[in-house]
């Protein structure tokens, strides 16, 4: 698989919020504003690429040789959880600004299944570090998407009339179902 | 199995834990302990009033910069004042209160409505339909932006009309900036005039539309013995320090010659 068709792939085709149904809960929670939503998905995109380089590295180097392949799910939560904490202080320290605008997301995101899914997709895939590399930052980027395209939408959507009950959050939830919808379209243009 | 996973698990997060604990000591940022502490005095309601993000925002200012007052903080008032000036070792100012004043009486001069308004329930709406639904267009809307806006809970619309709690308003002037009006202002707690009217508008067009909405007359202006009152672009403007400061007979001249009584004494 070239590069590009895994870029269409990871963003449009197999959207990880609209086609695998990963991450929905910051993708319903944080997209109330285009701001917050894009504090969010940056930080997503940050912490899946950093998660699946280091699980890939931890899978290949410690895992496997060991034959420790059943400890992979609760072993990647621990490594991604210690990751994100590390990279936190580090970012306080070294880029002030970098942790001001991704600070409070960042723990928030620590155990996404979105994050955790990507991890464990690579493996699954059998992806080389570079491709798993490639593979989630796309798809992170589809998270992204997923999540500028929906607070785009809720933004337009406050001031309309809607029915005291179906304010926000029921809103929400019907708009992702047409959003994923939406996205259905594209299934078979690519793997 | 049992073993060697609980073995690799235990051995995975004492090497994460001592990652951690290692990155904690030489990452570490040293912060203000009293930034927390000042954090911790000042309301907390974040309102801005001090004309900082917020309360925290307002507090790393106030300890780092000499130029930051540490009485920017109306809505604590003098109590907030006097311990922010003692934690950053600052000269205390004195805070004066202010309150939250709404400059319309549109029942009391019978503003008639222009059209019905079903739009969206915001003031900020309504001000877009063709100037708002009543007659005069500097009125109070009535549709509570003010009260939704209001981090005190200090503004209730009774009637159709914002009314001010005098007791819970802290002055941080939200609901100034929130009105679309501009009907709404901030006003020293003890300024002796009040000024009922916020209209623009020019004479004729004011008495065709309400019964007590101020024609720019300018009688208060020129008989006024502090020079406090002026217009400023057809809006009756009263400087509250030129007031105060003349002494306590100020405020009953221009009480008495406003021909349409929009001048009141407090």
């Amino acid at each position: 698989m070239n590069y590009a068709a895994l870029f269409v792939s990871a963003i449009f085709v197999n959207n990880i919020v609209l086609a695998q149904y990963l991450g929905q809960c910051p993708y319903v929670g944080c997209s109330k504003e285009k701001g917050v939503a894009f504090g969010m998905g940056t930080a997503v995109v940050f912490v899946i690429f950093m998660a699946t380089g280091i699980t890939w590295l931890f899978q290949t180097y410690v895992l496997n040789p060991f034959n420790l392949g059943y400890l992979q799910t609760i072993a990647f939560i621990l490594v991604i959880a210690a990751l994100v904490q590390f990279v936190e202080m580090f970012l306080k320290k070294v880029i002030p600004p970098l942790y001001r605008s991704l600070g409070i997301f960042l723990p928030l995101i620590t155990t996404n299944c979105a994050v955790l899914g990507v991890a464990v997709l690579v493996q699954r895939k059998e992806y080389d570090l570079i491709t798993s590399l490639l593979y989630a930052l796309f798809t992170s980027l589809g998270f992204l998407l997923a999540l500028m395209l929906m607070s785009g939408i809720r933004e337009r959507l406050e001031t309309v009339r809607a029915p005291r009950a179906m304010r926000g959050t029921p809103t929400a939830l019907i708009m992702a179902g047409i959003m994923s919808l939406a996205f259905l379209a594209f299934k078979g243009m690519i793997e | 199995m049992v073993v060697s996973s609980v073995v690799t698990l235990l051995a995975l997060g004492f090497c994460a834990s001592l990652v951690l604990a290692v990155a904690s000591r030489l990452l570490y940022v040293k912060e203000d302990p009293r930034i927390a502490e000042l954090a911790e005095m000042l309301p907390g309601a974040n309102c801005g009033g001090c004309g900082y993000a917020g309360c925290e925002a307002y507090a790393v200012a106030v300890l780092n910069d000499a130029d930051v007052s540490p009485s920017l903080c109306v809505a604590g008032g003098r109590e907030v004042s006097d311990a922010v000036a003692a934690l950053s070792g600052k000269a205390a100012g004195s805070a004066e209160p202010n309150i939250a004043f709404r400059r319309c009486e549109r029942l009391e001069g019978n503003v008639a409505p222009r059209y019905v308004y079903r739009g969206i329930g915001t003031c900020a709406a309504a001000a877009a339909v063709d100037n708002g639904p009543f007659q005069c267009s500097w009125s109070c809307l009535g549709l509570g932006d003010c009260e939704k806006a209001c981090p005190f809970g200090a503004l209730h619309m009774i009637g159709t009309l914002a009314v001010v709690d005098p007791e819970t308003c802290t002055g941080c002037g939200v609901c100034v900036r929130t009105c679309p009006r501009q009907v709404l202002e901030l006003i020293p707690k003890k300024g002796r005039v009040r000024i009922h009217c916020a209209t623009r508008a020019k004479m004729k067009a004011v008495k065709d539309v309400c019964g007590v909405g101020c024609i720019s007359c300018a009688r208060c202006v020129k008989k006024c013995p502090a020079k406090a009152l002026s217009l400023d672009s057809g809006r009756l403007e009263l400087d509250h320090e030129a007031c105060l400061a003349y002494g306590p007979s100020c405020g009953e001249v221009c009480t008495q010659e406003c021909p349409r009584k929009i001048l009141r004494a407090y």
